[in-house]
């Protein structure tokens, strides 16, 4: 980390730039071991790992990797996991907030409970989420059996998948809402209503504007997380490819069958998309925030 | 009418989280509990069960200490510093929680592999780290990596440095004003982040799973041992241990709960 500090120090004229150096030696001194352990632990950790991976990507060359990429089992594969993985997240945004509303500005028997429950998923083992909403979720369990004489089976279908993404995401949603709807003030609302706006105008035109970055955050937050599911999913699908094979459990699946390069493709492909996420996710924070100045 | 309004909403959302989160977590203890007590005691008393328990908590033991002395480092080189590629630094440390768990232990795994990076080495000087422990702490500890870092920087910033200079100014070392100044002041963030962390750590499945070859009675944690169990219709076995792991969910909520009201509090 010395050269950042070198950087920052050719602005300084000499005098002043002794003084500094001084400053710097001793700073370097103190703050060396945090600083070690930090950068070292970092590239032991994540990006020897991540390397590793790019690595052995860029080894196999570009035609053959796009020809594992786009290999038809693939693309079946990403389709099941965008896809469901999409619709899950949307649907979330708008229970989520349905939620994160109720919780933040209603009061009902229970809410203390119900509020703290919302973060079963993050609390719940994926493989335990995976086992109990198969058992549920089955042509004999207590909510497929309704489903069952419709005609509908969920479990080890895609709509299995489906289920099993809503139940990881959803926390996302809520979360990244309830500070927001808190800080929110109703004083505006009422102003709205008390100026004649009907309640549908209220809505639209004063409450969910401010909400839509924080609903985005979480929407994008849910999905890349749904995207990145394997636990759950593994347990309450069946995994054959073209049904309901998402790309984790492709994956995994090319490992098992020592099929490295196989798994290395997709895997890169996974990755490069959880990136793009990240830096979506980064700009619609930054977007939430220039929000809340305003 | 407006109270009406109120009501439905409520029974929406409620019914909606029944659906999805509440009903699946209470089919957890009745599954595991529902012809009595017995089936769940022969499942928690099988070996395989009993070595999956030891395993999970070495794993834990030996990832969580890691983390939060690197979180620490971490959460003190952002709150204290300025420097270029400091949101940079930030956005790395979060990687962990947008990588699938899956392309985590694929990674560890061409890097540990017999076929990867180090592979030739580790298998020359007899080193075993993919299907054995530590492929497997190596997984928990990238899925686990963030969590006390971010509940920490937080409040380091909030607390500011001020404390930290008077107790150097007044001769203090930097071993002394740790123990004495920033750890008394960050203890809540840092539970709650240790919480976190054991929590994901016991818990983790998906990275764990990958580099483990999930051998039962030898490879297998306690959330493979329900995938195991599972998959070889012991489904009594299967619930038994996931009981025990949703306990470990609730205990973390409820304690998570209590923290955070700390946390506010100050």
């Amino acid at each position: 980390m010395a050269g950042n500090y070198l950087t920052e120090m050719t602005d300084f004229t000499s005098d002043k730039r002794l003084a500094k150096e001084n400053k710097i030696k001793q700073l370097l001194g103190k703050i060396s071991l945090p600083w070690t352990i930090t950068i070292g632990y970092l590239i032991l950790i994540l990006l020897l790992p991540i390397t590793a991976l790019i690595t052995k990507s860029i080894t196999l060359g570009f035609e053959e990797f796009w020809r594992i990429a786009t290999s038809e089992v693939a693309m079946s594969a990403y389709e099941v996991s965008f896809l469901t993985a999409l619709i899950a997240a949307l649907i979330n945004g708008v229970m989520g907030t349905l939620i994160a509303w109720v919780l933040v500005r209603y009061e009902f028997p229970g809410k203390k409970v119900i509020d703290a429950a919302v973060d079963l998923p993050f609390a719940l083992p994926t493989s335990v989420a995976g086992l109990v909403l198969a058992t549920v979720y089955s042509d004999k369990g207590w909510i497929g059996q309704l489903f069952a004489p419709l005609g509908i089976k969920i479990a080890f279908t895609r709509l299995g998948v489906f289920v099993a993404m809503l139940f990881i995401s959803l926390p996302f949603i809520v979360r990244t809402l309830q500070p927001v709807l808190q800080e929110m003030e109703s004083e505006v609302e009422e102003a709205a209503l008390s100026l004649g706006a009907s309640e549908w105008q209220t809505f639209w035109r004063v409450i969910l504007p401010p909400l839509l970055p924080p609903i985005l955050t979480g929407v994008a937050l849910g999905f890349s997380r749904a995207v990145g599911e394997y636990g759950s999913v593994v347990i309450v699908s069946s995994g054959i490819p073209f049904q309901d094979l998402i790309a984790p459990v492709l994956v995994f699946q090319r490992l098992e069958q020592y099929d490295v390069a196989g798994a290395t493709v997709i895997g890169t492909v996974l990755l490069i998309v959880s990136l793009v996420l990240l830096l979506l996710i980064n700009l619609l924070q930054q977007w939430g925030r220039r929000y809340a100045v305003k | 009418m407006q109270l009406n309004k109120h009501y439905l909403l409520v029974a929406v959302a409620v019914g909606y989280l029944a659906l999805v989160l509440f009903i699946p977590g209470a089919a957890v203890f009745y599954e595991a509990f529902h012809l009595g007590i017995k089936p769940f005691l022969s499942a928690v008393s099988s070996r395989d069960f009993i070595e999956a328990v030891k395993l999970t908590v070495i794993i834990a033991a030996i990832a969580l200490p890691l983390n939060v002395i690197f979180g620490l480092c971490t959460a003190w080189v952002i709150a204290r510093n300025q420097f270029p590629g400091r949101a940079l630094l930030m956005s790395i440390i979060d990687l962990p929680f947008s990588v699938s768990p899956v392309v985590a232990g694929l990674m560890i795994v061409l890097l540990y592999g017999r076929n990867g990076w180090f592979g030739g080495f580790l298998e020359n000087i007899g080193v075993k780290i993919i299907f054995a422990l530590p492929g497997m702490v190596l997984a928990t500890i990238f899925v686990t990596l963030p969590f006390v870092a971010r509940e920490v920087i937080p409040v380091l910033e909030e607390m500011g440095s001020e404390q930290e200079e008077a107790a150097r100014s007044l001769g203090a070392s930097d071993w002394e004003i740790f123990w004495r100044v920033i750890l008394p002041n960050i203890r809540w963030g840092l539970l709650y982040g240790v919480l976190l962390t054991n929590s994901r750590a016991m818990g983790e499945f998906g990275a764990v799973s990958v580099v483990s070859g999930s051998i039962l009675g030898k490879t297998s944690t306690l959330p493979i041992f329900v995938e195991q169990a599972y998959k070889n219709y012991h489904t009594e076995a299967a619930f038994g241990a996931a009981v025990i792991l949703a306990l470990l969910g609730v205990v973390t909520l409820v304690m998570k709960e209590i923290v955070e009201r700390r946390v506010h509090q100050h």
